[in-house]
């Protein structure tokens, strides 16, 4: 797999997983701070990507 | 469930159970009696950890000159038993030149270092903070 996109999907449901599963004892809390967590990743991935692309490096 | 936790822990002893969710993540909650949670981490830990590795990745060495290098190297000792695994058969060695290396490294860095809160949590749910 080389796709850089598909990878950090990947990455961050395993991190969003760990995370919403020892932070939380509600299957729906989890499940939302999960989600919380996963968007915030991909969000915080795009907006940064975006902000770097005019860099020539 | 807290006096469950509380007198499997008394038998076992604090350290037995530090050390065996260390080894075999999510080992600690299944021994808890948090048998979902434990699986949970026994599988996504253990998955991205393999991912890792099979994306070229490297189990850093423990080089004190580079401090970075050594600190990584924690982080992948951090995942316990499939660490020593790969270790022994020497899979490991990542491939700087393959286009997912970096992205592998992370996989295999952030597993140990997510292990490392697994076992926290664990010692938490044990002495009754959870």
């Amino acid at each position: 797999m080389t796709s850089h996109f598909l990878l950090m999907l990947l990455f961050s449901f395993f991190v969003a997983l760990v995370f919403a599963v020892i932070m939380k004892d509600q299957p729906r809390e989890q499940v939302r701070f999960g989600a919380m967590v996963f968007g915030g990743f991909i969000l915080s991935a795009l907006v940064l990507g975006w902000l770097m692309y005019p860099f020539p490096f | 469930m807290r006096a469950d936790a509380a007198e499997r822990v008394e038998s076992g002893g604090l350290v037995l159970l530090a050390l065996s969710a260390w080894l075999v993540p999510g080992s600690g909650h299944l021994w808890l009696g948090r048998r979902v949670k434990g699986l949970i981490f026994l599988v996504a830990l253990t998955t991205m950890f393999t991912t890792g590795l099979a994306l070229n990745g490297r189990l850093f060495p423990f080089q004190a000159s580079e401090p970075l290098v050594f600190l990584a190297a924690v982080a992948d000792l951090a995942m316990g038993l499939p660490y020593f695994l790969a270790w022994a058969l020497k899979i490991g060695e990542g491939q700087v030149a393959a286009v997912s290396y970096e992205y592998a490294n992370a996989f295999l860095i952030v597993a140990g270092l997510l292990n490392m809160l697994v076992v926290l949590d664990v010692y938490d749910t044990a002495v009754g903070r959870k």
